[in-house]
């Protein structure tokens, strides 16, 4: 297939060098004084304690923390998945009361239904938000060429390899063209060398299709590397402890992993989060 | 994991070839050790002259399925159309039931226990009652059919509907699909796997919850030609009629393992 062959350097170099002034100039999402709480049987969690977030339209975020810093909640919190205890968040100047059409999320596991071919797996969230079938199906043949499954588009979930199918996933998330791409620690299931592959096809991919991005991990090179900035969170209660803006230069390299700048930008972070 | 498990074969790799074992191969041993096992049970009815009635040889039992052919082929149609008629009357109001349960916290509350309690009772037991009430016929052995078959499936199915992965819920909410959407494109497929658990167990109970229907009170059916033939000291009908049954059950298992490969194939695959 013939992403995988190519090798790094050569699929970031599709990334376009100008792609960074347009991050962080439209005020897309905004996060005001948000609180999570649950309540349980031996008394009341903190899952968030308040958080303050503004992320420009077309920038891409990385959340970074330890297990239970609450990064995946506040995703969840966005997607309207779930409620806030307390405070607002904003999507375009609205306040958010519901799941958004304007979003698409990626999970950690792909998740595809397996008695759906590739190609119909995309294609799901348009059946359900009752789109224009035939324009869906012209877009999910361009963005499943995009990720490089070109070919695939018949087979079966089970056919694909870990990292195929959670490029499927990108696509199944990117169908509907929303404008935020939500992802929570899309490629932790993932071997490193598809991993790091992946991360690169997702910065090739946001060159392509304009998008806000928020993207959950728990890897802290994964954050720097991919993001514009990092906002290290930390746990009980989760909050953000500090927002690096990685002013690396794009297309990003995976030799930028080695300079010093990485090194500052990586051990900030670890000092915030306390690892 | 490796992107090039699919990659298409180019024509000049010598692929070995993984040798399947063949269905004669496969049978092979198990029928060997058949046809031993019957040698042995013909050698001692014979050797120690056993009479016919206590145990017949598998020759007298031959004999015998090809004499009474006709009455056997009769007393199985009914017990085949018995145990028919209970499976799907059982499917047709377990799936529904399922349905239900899952999407109401408050039916699933109270018809469990019930359904509980009806399982715990042993149907051996609730046959005589039925044949009181409803007398002789076909109905009573339907209902007992019915009645073996209906926990497996309704809770197969039930535990299928709510098996969906988070993520694939999450997805869903996200995208504001409602109710009749969730249900045909995630629910019932992803519950379709469990849905064949529950059949397959449930076909092995409904033939002997038509055997156990026919015992209790009955003018036709196999269970009833094994109770007849055995109390009349014909007991080489009675092993064919046996034989027949254990065969009609293997059938029928099989029969929704071959339904089940063609309707779910994503959950078969091998």
């Amino acid at each position: 297939m013939p992403s995988t062959l190519r090798n790094l350097h050569v699929v970031s170099n599709d990334e376009p060098a100008a792609r960074q002034s347009t991050a962080g100039v439209v005020e897309k999402i905004k996060i005001q004084g948000l609180h999570k709480t649950y309540l349980t049987k031996t008394g009341r969690t903190v899952a968030l304690q308040n958080v303050d977030l503004t992320i420009g339209g077309d920038e891409f975020i990385a959340l970074v923390g330890p297990s239970g810093c609450g990064k995946s909640t506040l995703l969840r919190l966005v997607s309207a998945l779930i409620k806030p205890s307390k405070g607002k968040i904003f999507m375009d100047g609205a306040p958010v009361t519901g799941p958004s059409h304007d979003v698409g999320i990626v999970f950690q596991q792909a998740v595809l239904l397996p008695w759906r071919n590739v190609l119909d797996n995309v294609l799901l969230p348009a059946e359900i938000l009752g789109l224009d079938m035939k324009k869906a199906k012209e877009r999910a043949h361009q963005l499943l060429e995009l990720v490089g499954l070109k070919g695939f588009e018949m087979r079966g979930p089970h056919e694909l390899s870990g990292g195929m199918q959670q490029r499927a996933a990108i696509c199944r998330a990117l169908i509907h063209n929303p404008s935020v791409l939500l992802m929570d620690e899309p490629f932790a299931a993932l071997d490193a060398l598809t991993r790091e592959e992946l991360g690169f096809e997702l910065l090739r991919i946001w060159a392509v299709e304009k998008k806000t991005i928020i993207f959950v991990t728990h890897n802290i090179s994964e954050a720097i590397l991919l993001s514009d900035r990092v906002v290290a969170m930390s746990p009980r209660p989760g909050r953000i402890s500090e927002i690096v803006e990685v002013d690396l230069p794009r297309p990003r390299t995976i030799d930028m992993e080695f300079t010093q700048q990485f090194k500052g930008y990586s051990d900030r972070v670890r000092a915030v989060i306390g690892h | 994991m490796s992107e090039q498990t699919i990659a298409p074969a180019d024509d000049d790799f010598e692929d070995e070839v993984i040798e399947e074992a063949s269905w004669l191969k496969e049978s092979i041993a198990p029928l060997l050790t058949f046809a031993a096992l019957l040698l042995i049970w013909e050698a001692v009815t014979f050797y120690f002259k056993l009479p016919g009635w206590l145990l017949p040889a598998p020759s007298a039992i031959a004999v015998a399925f090809v004499d009474w052919w006709q009455d056997l082929w009769f007393h199985t149609l009914v017990t085949l159309y018995e145990t028919l008629v209970g499976f799907a009357l059982s499917i047709a109001l377990a799936v529904p039931l399922a349905v239900a349960v899952v999407y109401s916290p408050i039916l699933r509350k109270s018809i469990y226990p019930i359904l509980l309690a009806m399982q715990s009772v042993p149907k051996v037991a609730i046959a005589p009652l039925l044949a009181l009430w409803i007398g002789f016929g076909a109905l009573p052995k339907i209902l007992v059919v019915f009645l073996v078959c209906f926990f497996p499936i309704i809770v197969a199915t039930a535990t299928g509907l709510a098996s969906v992965p988070t993520p694939v819920m999450d997805l869903i909410r996200s995208l504001s699909a409602n109710q009749l959407q969730t249900f045909i494109k995630i629910r019932f497929p992803t519950a379709m796997p469990h849905i064949f658990v529950g059949l397959k167990i449930a076909i092995t109970f409904a033939v002997i919850g038509a055997v156990i229907g026919e015992f209790v009170g009955s003018e036709s059916g196999l269970g009833y030609l094994i109770l007849v033939s055995s109390s009349q000291a014909r007991t080489p009908v009675a092993f064919s009629a046996l034989l027949l049954l254990t065969v009609m059950s293997i059938i029928l298992y099989y029969a929704i393992e071959l339904i089940e490969r063609i309707a779910v194939p994503w959950a078969t695959r091998t």
